[in-house]
């Protein structure tokens, strides 16, 4: 259905949009720009905050511009003297129910509602401070996420991404009037809720109501600390969205200069996540054609299919609380960041002679929910806490801020040696599919000596911001070892986002998918889109980020995990093979079912 | 100006000749299109305070394409001083339903429901049980219509209308952003004429007794009588159909005791109007529109407790949505208070009438935007009570 063209004047500009353009939309068009709360590209419009009311000629009310569409002839004034007296107000009434104790807060210097005041110069406490005492005791029970209520705006941008975008509602608006507020089920903490630490709501959060848990001055402490030795790894995600917070445009790619700050800040050693990336897709992969040859040889009726990848700890979270039912289909394995942890303190301690107790290890995630998984109690298989502490990209930024690194001016640095190789398929973990095209390049060669049969190794199928994608990729000409796989179509699903995700595990439930595997990634764009990524993270910006990863991947030199060397190495010297029983020990796990409130 | 006061009896009149399903066969006889020439014509505006044209309404969700549409009768009457609907469901609902029947027969709808404030509760056995037979006799005449009833869960802003829908679509009861307004996408995002319940008894009132009966009472601009419930201090108390267009004067001096220093016309969100404007205040929507209540106060009432009062109920039953009613309303609240305690200087009053113009253009909804009201009517009336 064709759209037809509305004329409208915009501070007498005339303008012309789609209908059902919103006046703020058609005022962007123009550039003129209209403060804004509660909205955000990636969420349905509330339209609850009102700092964005614009003057509608002949109308008695002000209009919310995020809310309201064009009209034929509509005359709109952005900054008329009672638009202007009204945003006013309004920034101070948000003001006067807010804690603006800023200097103490981890989002000073990057809250909105801190920019709005600082915009309309709204200092000198025109109204009475309405701040409740109670609300001022955060809620610190989540090892991933904190809860202030004292310094919510109540513009309800968590709930909407809690329960529309991540279809997991663990917070809600209760009650109304003065005593309207964002809870969780009968205001339990956050850990004792279905919250999946997915962190999407930090993302969203305009003001420190919601952050994550920060351990900065535990990770300085334990660098400081002469008797240990600290180990740092990062997450694929990182180095394409890092530079975000340092000042720099989304989408720049800064892998070796991440390299560099880190060493600067001190760690002993500098390894990579991609290196159990690699890893990963090895004894994810092998378990995969494990379970085909079970099912389709073996004709084993035990065997869960299809199986679905574990990396995402935030999706892992989700299923055990929404489909118990299905957690025989998650793969066993491990995520990167646990079994960077388990071989650190286990292999990797013993090749550089150090003792496991006196090892820290330091993750640096895009990740909040990364934090809850360091801490489960699955993950100590070394014999201590696998990973000792998680930082955020954005707690990363801020420790290279604190340590006065003049970031633009680092040389480029190189991963130590070993867990520090890495290929482009490992890289690629941190866009939405990317784990699937990691374990197809891997997979296909494996049973057919053959790449995949794709032009330059980019199964685009599986690329690309879509919620729900499919595959499926004959495979032909098999080595004699795997003919059971001959002439089979391998049939492939990714989601991103938990409400994607749902729709696919609905489908699973009722018996109603034909998938083999599929990838999950709990955050929209994957681990780009992580919870602990620079703010905002908006489609364009996960776009970006995205094309980043790919080029990344592109300008590697291997980018199969099966050739990674060191990766085969530690088979050689370690492991024996995928899927072994020591492997077993160290890279795989299980998970529990959880409540549902 | 000088008309003199009239009570009349339309709605809770039952004459030897009345019979509810006489006026609805009287309606069914006529083509829908008549209905509302004859709607619009007489004037009608909705008895729930905001005044829209009835028949208009009915024509825009007459004219929408869609195959399912619905009919609400608003009974979420939640407003301070306002009791009348409740009085009309108990003693004479079939009207309602009367009016409900002819409202789905004109615009095509095929399901109607009565929203019921919560604590109107004790009345949906009865309603229930009649409701019942009138169902039954739809069906007899061939009229695709079934009213059902919804109870609210007592929320004051329930009885706007948009959230009114979301409150019977199961979700928080929040205004939704307009447009698009319920003519459009109503209950379930489908055309909806929703009404208040006394609007829908003047429907069928109007159908029984035509046209030039109703327009013979009232103004120009306000057409007809309306039912009031008169309460505070008054020897009195209780519900009275008035013809509108009357001075408060003459209302005053029926209804008060003689000592009356302000009347609260139209409820908490309504406007206080002094002893001195008594005179040339028009009952209406000339002068100030009402949906009924009508409070009388007396020399012995402290304005800043009646005023302070009022700011306790918005505060509590503001939705809490938009910034501008959820802490507009406390602050106007905690304002008056720290005037009153001398923390802040009765100047700051005039702040806080600034405030009230950004919440009357800036809120989201009804109740945030008449909150200013009450506000600066008293406080223009009685600032020395509410300094001292």
């Amino acid at each position: 259905m064709s759209k037809y063209l509305v004329n409208l004047k915009i501070n007498n500009t005339p303008v012309s949009v789609e209908e059902g353009t919103t006046i703020l939309q058609a005022a962007r068009q123009i550039n003129f720009r209209i403060p804004t709360l509660c909205d955000h590209p990636d969420l349905n419009v509330a339209g609850n905050c009102r700092v964005c009311v614009v003057e509608v000629k002949g109308g008695r009310l002000l209009a919310a511009a995020c809310a309201t569409p064009v009209s034929e002839g509509m005359e709109v004034f952005t900054n008329s003297e009672k638009v202007r007296t009204s945003r006013k107000h309004i920034i101070e009434l948000l003001l006067s129910e807010h804690n603006a104790d800023c200097t103490k807060c981890f989002k000073n210097g990057h809250c909105e509602l801190q920019d709005l005041s600082s915009e309309y110069r709204v200092g000198d406490h025109v109204f009475l401070d309405l701040v409740k005492p109670k609300d001022k005791i955060q809620d610190i029970s989540s090892p991933s996420i904190v809860k202030d209520d004292s310094k919510c705006v109540r513009c309800q941008r968590c709930v909407r991404t809690c329960t529309d975008l991540q279809a997991v509602s663990a917070l809600a608006v209760i009650n109304k009037g003065d005593h309207q507020k964002i809870s969780t089920f009968m205001g339990k903490p956050m850990h004792d809720v279905v919250c999946t630490n997915c962190g999407q709501c930090i993302n969203r959060c305009p003001t420190g109501a919601l952050t994550e848990r920060n351990y900065i001055e535990e990770v300085w402490d334990a660098i400081y600390n002469p008797n240990k030795f600290v180990v740092v790894e990062t997450a694929p995600a990182v180095r394409v969205a890092l530079a975000e917070d340092l000042g720099f445009d989304p989408g720049l790619r800064v892998t070796g200069k991440l390299v560099s700050a880190l060493k600067k800040i001190g760690f002993n050693k500098v390894l990579d996540t991609d290196f159990t990336a690699d890893l990963t897709i090895i004894e994810e992969g092998t378990e995969l054609l494990t379970r085909l040859k079970r099912a389709l040889v073996d004709k084993d009726e035990k065997v869960v299919l299809p199986m679905m990848t574990s990396c995402s700890p935030g999706w892992i979270k989700f299923q055990e609380h929404m489909f118990p039912g299905l957690l025989g289909n998650l793969s066993s394995c491990k995520s990167p960041q646990q079994m960077f942890g388990a071989l650190a303190k286990t292999y990797y301690a013993d090749k550089i002679n150090i003792k496991a107790q006196d090892m820290i290890v330091v993750s640096i995630m895009p990740c909040t929910a990364k934090k809850f998984e360091a801490g489960r109690p699955e993950m100590r298989d070394s014999g201590y806490q696998d990973v000792d502490f998680v930082l955020t990209t954005r707690e990363l930024a801020m420790m290279i801020k604190q340590a006065g690194i003049d970031f633009e001016k680092l040389e480029d640095e190189h991963y130590d040696s070993v867990l520090g190789e890495s290929t482009g398929a490992a890289v690629i973990f941190g866009a939405t599919g990317g784990v699937m095209e990691a374990a197809l390049r891997t997979a296909y060669e494996i049973v057919t000596g053959r790449e995949v049969p794709f032009t330059n190794l980019n199964i685009n199928p599986v690329r690309g911001m879509e919620g729900v994608k499919e595959a499926s990729i004959k495979i032909k000409n098999v080595k004699p070892e795997w003919s059971f796989l001959e002439g089979v179509d391998l049939n492939v699903a990714v989601a991103h986002g938990l409400a994607n995700a749902k729709i696919l595990m609905e489908k699973v439930h009722a018996g109603e998918s034909n998938y083999h595997f599929i990838e999950i990634m709990g955050c929209p764009g994957g681990c780009l889109g992580g919870g602990g990524q620079p703010i905002p993270t908006t489609p364009e910006i996960r776009k970006k980020r995205a094309e980043a990863i790919y080029s990344e991947d592109e300008a590697m030199v291997l980018r199969k995990s099966h050739e990674n060397p060191e990766v085969n190495g530690l088979y050689k010297e370690f492991l024996g093979e995928a899927n072994s029983h020591k492997a077993h020990d160290l890279l795989h796990t299980h998970y529990k079912p959880r409540k549902r409130y | 100006m000088d008309k003199p006061i009239k009570k009349v009896d339309i709605i809770f009149e039952i004459g030897d000749d009345y019979n509810a399903l006489d006026v609805l066969d009287k309606a069914l006889a006529r083509p829908a299109d008549d209905i509302v020439l004859d709607l619009i014509d007489s004037g009608l505006k909705g008895r729930g305070g905001a005044g829209f044209l009835t028949g208009l309404k009915w024509k825009f969700t007459k004219n929408e394409d869609s195959d399912i549409k619905y009919v609400i009768c608003n009974a979420d009457e939640g407003e301070p001083g306002t009791f009348k609907d409740r009085e009309i469901l108990d003693r004479v609902p079939e009207k309602v339903f009367v009016g409900m029947a002819i409202c789905g027969y004109v615009i095509g709808a095929r399901e109607g429901y009565i929203y019921l404030r919560g604590e109107y509760n004790f009345l949906v056995k009865n309603l229930l049980n009649k409701l019942e037979t009138f169902n039954k006799q739809l069906k007899e005449r061939n009229l695709d219509f079934v009213i059902g009833i919804r109870s609210g869960s007592g929320a004051y802003v329930c009885g706007e209308e948009s959230a009114l829908f979301e409150s019977m679509e199961g979700h928080r009861g929040e205004p939704r952003n307009k447009p698009p307004y319920p003519t459009v996408a109503g209950y379930n995002k489908k055309p909806t004429v929703i009404n208040n319940v006394e609007t829908l008894v003047y429907v069928a009132m109007i159908t029984r007794l035509g046209v030039n009966r109703f327009k013979e009472l009232g103004t120009k601009d306000s057409r007809g009588s309306k039912v009031f419930s008169v309460s505070g201090d008054t020897p009195i108390p209780g519900i009275y159909e008035l013809e509108l267009g009357m001075p408060l004067s003459q209302f005053v001096d029926e209804f008060a005791d003689g000592d009356a220093k302000a009347v609260q016309v139209g409820g908490a969100s309504g406007s206080c109007v002094p002893r001195k404007k008594f005179g040339d205040t028009i009952i209406g929507f000339e002068g100030i529109p009402t949906g009924g209540s009508m409070m009388i106060f007396n020399s012995s009432r402290s304005m800043y407790n009646v005023l302070h009062d009022y700011l306790e109920f918005f505060t509590e039953e503001s939705c809490g949505q938009c910034t501008p009613c959820r802490v507009g309303c406390q602050q106007l609240l905690k304002g008056i208070e720290a005037v009153k305690r001398g923390e802040k200087p009765p100047a700051y009053l005039d702040e806080l009438k600034k405030l009230t113009a950004t919440m009357r253009i800036a809120a989201k909804c009804g109740l945030g935007q008449s909150v200013g009201n009450p506000f600066n009517s008293i406080i223009d009336n009685f600032r020395e009570e509410i300094i001292y």
